[in-house]
């Protein structure tokens, strides 16, 4: 789930940082001109799964959309209810989606709750350009009488629907 | 800011433990205590991906357990996700198999490669201490009827 990018970025180092940690060659390029410019290749080590990558995280909760996935230093996980192990329905009052399991004896609900560990697949990521857009829109956001929605950056989509997936306690050996 | 190749390489998640180990040994070490607002943000992330990595079979592997693996690999002709989900999950079931090696059916065409396959992980793959005792020998899956604990 994890990738390593490289990339490439030049940076400015105010004269009073030139003593720090510099190896020789940018330290005597440094001393060259004032007020530089340093080019700096770095390696970033980036959370981004692969489509159809199977993860574990832990149920954030329920709500109308779906069922929120957490891996604690990630957290914007959804699983949508047409993802679900079928047929599924959604408890308004306890706000947990239920998979109403068929055995011979009729349906057996299995409640998907807060703090379960749940086996997904990874079936779809939106990137969501969070940069402010300036003044104009700030306007119109302060004449609308709604708070702005407070989207994440990047987010998951997951599936359950596959024999395997969904609680680990649906499917432990025992 | 630009990204310098097209590719980026896939990390297992040992690797990924393993650099985070060394860096939190590292910051330690330093002794300096960086509080500033982008320093906290890499401790906050650091700390919650470690919590999370520890909890995984990465936390008992170790470059030669992943080398061995890979060499083990060898003849089951996977793909680089394929064996990277494997090592990443350590899977006891034939059904956890089926859902990270894709077309099992058709590249797998007897169920004696499947439990082949299964055999190998597990056994060169370290497992969580407790869970050996819990996990089956027959590796089947029974779908767990409890609704709720």
């Amino acid at each position: 789930m994890f990738v390593l990018v490289e990339m490439v970025d030049t940076v400015r180092i105010p004269p009073w940082q030139f003593d720090r940690n510099l190896n020789d060659s940018i330290a005597e390029e440094l001393n060259k001109k004032l007020a530089n410019k340093v080019q700096v290749h770095f390696r970033y080590v980036v959370f981004h799964p692969f489509l159809d990558e199977i993860l574990i995280g832990k149920i954030k909760g329920c709500s109308s959309e779906g069922v929120h996935v957490s891996l604690g230093f990630f957290d914007d996980i959804l699983i949508p209810p047409e993802s679900l192990q079928q047929p599924a329905k959604f408890d308004e009052v306890e706000q947990v989606w239920v998979w109403e399991y068929e055995t011979e004896e009729g349906a057996h609900d299995l409640y998907m709750d807060t703090g379960e560990e749940i086996r997904f697949r990874v079936v779809d990521e939106s990137f969501v350009d969070t940069s402010p857009t300036g003044p104009r829109s700030a306007e119109a956001a302060a004449t609308s009488e709604e708070p702005p929605k407070k989207e994440a950056p990047y987010s998951l989509v997951g599936s359950i629907i596959e024999p395997g997936l969904g609680l680990l306690s649906w499917w432990t050996n025992s | 800011m630009a990204r310098k190749d097209g590719n980026s390489v896939l990390l297992s998640n040992y690797e990924v433990f393993q650099l985070l180990t060394d860096l939190k040994e590292q910051r330690r070490e330093s002794g300096k205590n960086k509080h500033s607002a982008g320093q906290q943000n890499l401790n906050t992330i650091t700390y919650e991906t470690l919590k999370y990595l520890s909890k995984t079979p990465c936390r008992h592997q170790s470059p030669e357990i992943v080398r061995e693996f890979l060499t083990a690999m060898k003849s089951h002709k996977l793909t680089k996700a394929e064996k990277l989900q494997l090592l990443n999950h350590r899977p006891v079931t034939a059904v956890e198999i089926q859902l990270m090696v894709e077309e099992t059916e058709e590249r797998f065409t007897e169920e004696e490669q499947i439990e082949e396959l299964l055999h190998t992980v597990m056994s060169v793959l370290p497992a969580e201490p407790e869970a050996e005792q819990k996990t089956d020998a027959s590796g089947d899956v029974e779908m767990n009827e409890e609704g709720r604990a």
